[in-house]
């Protein structure tokens, strides 16, 4: 379990690493090296060359503006978790990413390198998603952003093209008056969920919803919107029947087949039962916060 | 010390070292200028070679040697069967390095010798093995099927034993039964997953021609056996240590795993110190396993839930090989009857080959799916007679004064007679009822069910037969210059802690201080004789040995310290690590008396004084050492057990099942136990607790994933689910302290008892929780989420 031999540079600026990885088509980006390291020494990847940007200054730091939290790819998960201005412009994101792995790992890991390695099970993705986010890519032909739902292709795959470094992620600061909430299944603690659901809902004065986001993780190939179960829901007073359709509705989207952790029919029951309870609590913190 | 130190709840002597990053193991130990070996494995479970070309490997840089099977020499046999047994009819061992054929995924087809490990990794992956690959079968059902593929040829529908045991007269029994229970259970397969993988480091010394073998193992004493029968070297030119070892479990008693020949051999030809570091993946596709079993098996009882009688027909899965011949399912079959009376049982099981990791025992080695065979058949019975789970139990359960409790015609590992040889089981039962509050559960369960709530209570009993023989020894010498206490014995420690308990009885004896008794084991430069840490035996037959040992050298002290003191022995008294005059201020430290019992030529310090041959109180007329007296306070002795001694234990859980979301939350745990007297409660807490948590693992999260291939799908901790502490709940250990008459100290083994009943509690608490909603019953484990869906699924919830 030792790798096979690789080159390595660590730029300064994000110039010279755009170069770096323009410069060997078998070169791969090494941020926080949660996931590439051990595929490394897996021997699942033999890149040619790492170029390693957390010595990069500029790809640091969390900020916030224009209703967006910018999140730099240096950017640690525990980071993010802790940051209190995030805390306080989105809590969803703290909540979810309490659910990341364990806590050293958090504290090596980066939010962007999550993004980027887009394990259809994972957290960081589905909060992308669910807010609509997007990712800020940055190659030899200049830089572009790409939305959330574009990002994400399949398992392990982005439409990041593998000469461009991901720069930083935009994660929408929550909606006025939103509830929240995020749940997964796992096995054990900090593991990649089984299944995972958030919601984001707003209520109208009549406690009828009038903005609804779901959103699961570890059912399908990529974290995914659920938008049938999201019209259900729309304009209704969330009771037993519409949430349990809602459920319903979800679980058909459920695509991940048998694995050796879950069964398909095991996977559509937990995420029935997410939804009805994610939606549940998030509209509970949605009548709080009116 | 005025107090007794045996039972005593001290803290580990060996923890400031381990908790500190002190501790030594096999890759911690310098060696000048070593190389690495790396292995080249199968992908297949079941191949032919056509060839193996090693010529762009050799040739890579910083390669100092290849090896397959055509250039090891007198190694290239099959390693030895270490424990022969007639019910065997086709065993088969593996060899070091693959001959012709491969057996399973992960079975060493050639090693590699370089500077480091990373050259040795690159060199590994340019040899090309041209493999013909055959079909296989892994299902242990299908297996033994006429038409299955054959992992040997020789073993006709994969049989490797088969084996019958009959105690009383079963047939009669089942002829008078009133009721009849017949259930299937099956036990998954799992690792021990030892937090140090295997290891092993040797170096040759052409001056000396000593070969000296670091090893993680459980049994230095007999791989140096094995080393230097195998090595052609006499013996005492083998050393073995097997310095800190970071768990075992059992895999590391098997010997040998292919590495702890080659790396020896690789180092004597190289001339330079070899080691190799096994790393995760390949202790899960390299290293021994254990537990798959399909149990058939049925009770005969009487209306009053009296049960008269057992059988039991099961299969077990040996892997490809059975180097430790059927110990795993020879101690299934003889504990099958738990601690119930059940005078008549027939137990019959087969072994069988599949083209997996060999198996060999694990923690537990066969218990826990003996126990969860017998358990899941007690309620099983109770629910058909309408009987309560524990009255079942308290009908059938060996009364306090029936023990000794014999099992004619069933034989133990050990090859004597099953013989339970005391226990308290009733008192047991009553404590765990208690405890879990049993008797008003039913309330409780029925008042949260309209919250929706899904509670369950589980128990199980489990009986283990541990310390086993042949011997071990002791050997105690009070040091002359420090008055601190030196023991040895013939074992390796993994984290059990005998440094402590071996001190805490030594100190007992000699008066000194735990912290003051020095135990080194683990090295065969250390003490020539004995066997291996396994089985729950350590504190059982090397406790006692040491005991035995202590015992000697007190009295050797006590006459002595009466001559000092011209005083009579019987007016002699060792405590605060000195020899008193009792009743009196008078006394010497041990450390002059154990100068004094050495008659020196030099004065090197105060106490030498006195005990030169020239001081006046050495003057007299024999020679200064009196015939057949040894110099010192020293003594070596030793302990066989006439057989096991059968510790035993009730576990209980309070579980709650989310129908939903179909997940098990542990509430409480609670463990009554009994290993004898306890040297030390914390450290029988820490065996229990430990081997609670493994039992939780096995019941509730950790399978190997064999795919039909033979192809281990999930060799890593992130797909094996290996339980981590938030998974664990608090779990209250209570204890009974019932003597074991076997043996001087009245102790019983504890190293395996944790895990033993955890399967079958959690299967029993989940049923129980699941009950209303007609999801019938939990016969395998480990119980996931998938099982519990599946099972609500059926039920229409």
């Amino acid at each position: 379990m030792k790798p096979p031999l690789f080159r390595y540079q660590a730029p300064k600026t994000l110039k010279e690493a755009v170069i770096a990885l323009a410069s060997d088509p078998d070169a791969m980006v090494l941020a926080g090296g949660q996931s590439l390291l051990p595929a490394l020494n897996f021997r699942l990847a033999s890149p040619s060359l790492l170029v390693d940007i957390q010595h990069i200054d500029e790809l640091k730091g969390i900020s916030i503006a224009h209703g967006q939290i910018i999140v730099k790819a240096m950017t640690r998960h525990r980071e993010l978790e802790l940051d209190e201005r995030v805390r306080q412009a989105n809590p969803l994101i703290a909540e979810t990413m309490a659910h990341v792995a364990h806590i050293p790992i958090r504290n090596r890991g980066t939010v962007v390198g999550s993004l980027c390695h887009a394990d259809g099970a994972a957290e960081v993705p589905l909060v992308l998603i669910l807010l609509g986010g997007s990712v800020v890519v940055e190659g030899p032909s200049g830089r572009r952003e790409i939305e959330a739902d574009k990002f994400f292709r399949f398992h392990l795959s982005t439409a990041r093209r593998r000469d461009e470094i991901a720069v930083e992620a935009r994660f929408p600061v929550l909606p006025a008056g939103s509830g929240w909430a995020f749940d997964e299944l796992t096995r054990r603690h900090g593991d990649y969920a089984i299944a995972g659901v958030g919601a984001v809902v707003r209520l109208d004065a009549g406690g009828h919803a009038n903005d609804i986001r779901l959103a699961a993780c570890g059912v399908a190939s990529r974290p995914i919107r659920l938008l049938e179960a999201e019209k259900l829901l729309s304009g209704t007073a969330l009771g037993e029947a519409e949430l349990k359709a809602a459920g319903k509705a979800a679980a058909d989207l459920v695509s991940a087949p048998d694995d050796m952790h879950a069964t398909n029919a095991y996977r559509r029951r937990v995420v029935a039962a997410l939804v009805r309870r994610m939606v549940a609590k998030a509209a509970a913190r949605a009548r709080t916060r009116q | 010390m005025s107090t007794r130190q045996f039972g005593a709840r001290i803290e580990r002597n060996i923890d400031p070292k381990l908790l500190r990053g002190e501790g030594v193991f096999v890759d911690d130990i310098p060696l000048p200028q070593p190389l690495h070996a790396a292995f080249v494995r199968s992908p297949f479970a079941r191949a032919r070679i056509r060839s193996i070309n090693i010529a762009a490997a050799e040739r890579h840089p910083g390669v100092a040697a290849v090896y397959t099977c055509d250039n090891i020499g007198d190694l290239d046999v099959e390693m030895p069967l270490l424990i022969p047994h007639s019910s065997m009819k086709h065993p088969h061992t593996q060899r070091p390095l693959a001959r012709g054929d491969v057996y399973y995924v992960g079975q060493c087809v050639a090693m590699v010798v370089a500077v480091n490990r990373y050259v040795a990794e690159d060199a590994a992956a340019l040899i090309e093995v041209d493999y013909d690959p055959l079909d296989v079968e892994i299902d242990i059902e299908k297996a033994v099927e006429g038409g299955a593929p054959l992992v040997h040829a020789d073993a006709p529908n994969n049989i490797a034993a088969h084996f019958v045991q009959v105690s009383g007269n079963p047939d009669e029994a089942f002829a008078k039964a009133e009721h009849v229970v017949k259930i299937r259970v099956q036990v998954e397969r799992s690792t021990a997953a030892p937090m140090e993988c295997r290891a092993v480091a040797a170096r040759w010394d052409e001056v000396s021609q000593e070969l000296t073998v670091w090893d993680g193992t459980q049994a230095p004493i007999s791989l140096r056996g094995g080393l230097a029968s195998i090595l052609k070297l006499d013996e005492d030119k083998v050393r073995v240590i097997a310095p800190d070892v970071g768990g075992g479990f059992g895999q590391k008693i098997m010997m040998f795993h292919p590495d702890e020949l080659l790396v020896p051999m690789a180092a004597m030809e190289l001339g330079r110190p070899v080691k190799y570091i096994e790393d995760r993946r390949e202790n899960f596709i390299g290293a021994s396993q254990e537990r798959t079993q399909i149990h058939y098996i049925e009770l005969a009882a009487k209306k009053s839930g009296e049960v008269i009688g057992l059988k039991d027909s099961f299969l077990h899965d040996t892997g490809a090989f059975i180097p430790y011949g059927i110990a795993v399912a020879q101690v299934a079959s003889t504990s099958i009857a738990g601690p119930y009376r059940i005078p008549n049982i027939w137990v019959e099981f087969k072994a069988v080959y599949t083209p997996t990791v060999q198996v060999t025992p694990y923690r537990g080695c066969g218990r826990p799916q003996a126990c969860f065979a017998i358990e899941r058949a007690m309620d099983q019975l109770a629910e058909k007679l309408g009987i309560d789970r524990f009255e079942i139990r308290r009908r059938n359960l060996i009364g306090e004064k029936e023990f000794p409790y014999p099992r004619e015609g069933l034989l133990f590992a050990d090859g004597l007679k099953v013989t339970l040889d005391s226990g308290q089981y009733h008192k047991a039962l009553e404590m765990i009822l208690a405890e879990l509050g049993a008797a008003n559960f039913a309330a409780a369960q029925q008042q949260v069910r309209a919250e929706g709530k899904y509670l369950g209570l589980g128990l199980a009993f489990y009986v283990e037969g541990t310390g086993l023989g042949p011997y071990e020894g002791g050997h105690v010498r009070i040091h002359p210059i420090t008055g601190k206490v030196y023991v040895n014995t013939g074992l390796s420690c993994q984290g059990q802690g005998h440094d402590t308990v071996f001190a805490q009885i030594v100190a007992d004896q000699l008066g000194v201080k735990p912290q003051d008794v020095i135990v080194v084991e683990g090295d065969t430069k250390a003490f020539d004789w004995g066997v291996a840490t396994f089985a729950s035996r350590a504190a059982v037959v090397s406790g006692n040995a040491i005991h035995k040992t202590a015992t000697i050298v007190r009295e050797k002290t006590i006459e002595a310290a009466a001559n000092m003191l011209e005083a009579d022995a019987a007016d002699i008294d060792l405590h605060d690590g000195a020899a008193w005059v009792k009743g009196s201020n008078r006394f010497v430290p041990l450390a002059a008396v154990a100068t004094a019992s050495n008659p020196l030529r030099y004065a090197f310090n105060k106490a030498a004084q006195a005990a030169t041959q020239f001081a006046p109180a050495s003057r007299h007329d024999g020679p200064p050492l009196e015939e057949g007296k040894a110099p010192g306070l020293e003594a070596s002795d030793y302990y066989s057990p006439p057989c096991a001694t059968w510790a035993y234990g009730v576990h209980g859980a309070l579980v709650e099942v989310d129908p939903e979301l179909c997940t098990v939350k542990v509430n409480k745990y609670v463990c009554i136990h009994d290993c004898g007297n306890m040297i030390n409660p914390m450290i029988v807490e820490g065996q229990v607790h430990g081997g609670v948590a493994q039992g939780l693992g096995g019941a509730l999260y950790e399978r190997l994933e064999f795919e039909p291939s033979g192809n281990l799908a999930n060799a890593n901790f992130v797909d094996f689910l290996m339980p981590y502490a938030t998974e664990i709940p608090d779990i209250k250990v209570m204890h009974l302290e019932t003597p074991s008459p076997l043996n001087p100290l009245g102790v019983k083994g504890v190293g395996e008892a944790g895990c033993i009943a955890v399967g079958a509690v959690v299967a029993s608490a989940v049923e129980d929780a699941l009950k209303p909603l007609g999801a019938g019953r939990f016969h395998q484990v480990p119980l996931t989420p998938s099982m519990i869906q599946a099972a609500l699924d059926r039920a229409g919830r």
